[in-house]
């Protein structure tokens, strides 16, 4: 690695300042909490929600939630009838900017295959359990189309602000392998 | 679709983790940003690296790596090193020398003095 750093340092594809910028950023400023506050503003603030789901790309720089690849967000709502499960089958792609960087898990060929063969097992492994007239959807992302799950809201929350809301929203939740967690809980 | 109970039994259990740090170590972080970095200066764009990561993904697959995602970053460096070549940024020839050089800078550097690659005894 030093030497592709070396050779990429002399031809001006790097500078070390914006490698340590990058890596700060990533380990201290992106992550899940992002996302969270994303979905937390989505179920109080119905306009919100509507712009969200119209263009999820927009409705996240409205939060100064920006994507440096150029690839576009798209969410996708849990329901009733429908749970979302998000997976990159070929190479890990994951929406950076409302999640940060993707766990071990999500990059492992076991998740990337049993995702789409069996998004159910998927769901047991991570102890979620779901009724069986509940469809699940699967969505492939790809290096244009990233995508994050805008789960239910927890029954039992009406009363609680946006950013007490936001503590309940987990990581996984937005990816589709677990749910919020309940009125009262906290991480 | 659905799979016989004996097809599933052949995918490995999920590793599963907490919401834990993003890099596990230094050189994860490093060959990470050097790759947002080179792309956000125009050495490739992104379609060509998730295509690219794909591949070299899919090959250490086929060549046994057991795909855990925890040589998820090697794969990564793999293949900047490959779009770094294909791009036209340095021959593979110069990467190696380059590597060359550093092993030497390495192995002359005393124990506990940081490696530089003017340490290389035949950095000219």
């Amino acid at each position: 690695m030093r030497a592709l750093e070396t050779v990429l340092l002399a031809k001006g594809y790097v500078d070390p300042d914006a490698l340590d910028l990058i890596v700060e950023t990533y380990e201290t400023k992106i992550g899940p909490r992002c996302g969270a506050q994303v979905v937390a503003k989505a179920w109080v603030d119905p306009a919100y929600r509507q712009r969200l789901l119209a263009d999820g790309t927009a409705a996240v720089a409205e939060l100064s939630f920006a994507g440096r690849q150029g690839e576009h967000l798209k969410v996708v709502e849990n329901t009733d009838q429908l749970h979302n499960l998000v997976v990159c089958t070929l190479c890990s792609c994951y929406p950076w900017p409302v999640l940060g960087l993707p766990p071990v898990w999500y990059k492992s060929a076991a998740y990337r295959s049993k995702a789409v063969m069996d998004p159910r097992g998927v769901l047991a492994d991570f102890g979620v359990t779901l009724p069986p007239e509940k469809t699940i959807r699967v969505w492939d992302s790809t290096a244009e189309i990233r995508y994050l799950v805008l789960p239910q809201r927890p029954a039992g929350t009406e009363g609680l602000s946006e950013a007490r809301l936001a503590e309940l929203v987990t990581r996984d939740s937005m990816i589709g392998t677990g749910l919020p967690l309940a009125a009262g809980a906290s991480q | 679709m659905s799979l016989s109970p004996d097809m599933l039994e052949l995918i490995p259990a999920l590793p599963c983790d907490i919401e834990g740090p993003v890099f596990r170590e230094p050189w994860e972080a490093q060959a990470f940003a050097l790759a947002v970095d080179a792309h956000a200066k125009g050495l490739f764009t992104w379609t060509e690296w998730a295509t690219a990561l794909s591949a070299q993904i899919k090959a250490a697959q086929l060549a046994g790596d057991p795909d855990t995602g925890e040589t998820y970053y090697s794969h990564w460096l793999a293949t900047l090193e490959g779009l770094t070549v294909s791009k036209g940024a340095a021959s593979l020839e110069h990467l190696k020398q380059v590597q060359s050089a550093w092993d030497r800078a390495a192995r002359a550097t005393p124990h506990g003095q940081p490696v530089l690659l003017d340490n290389d005894p035949l950095a000219s």
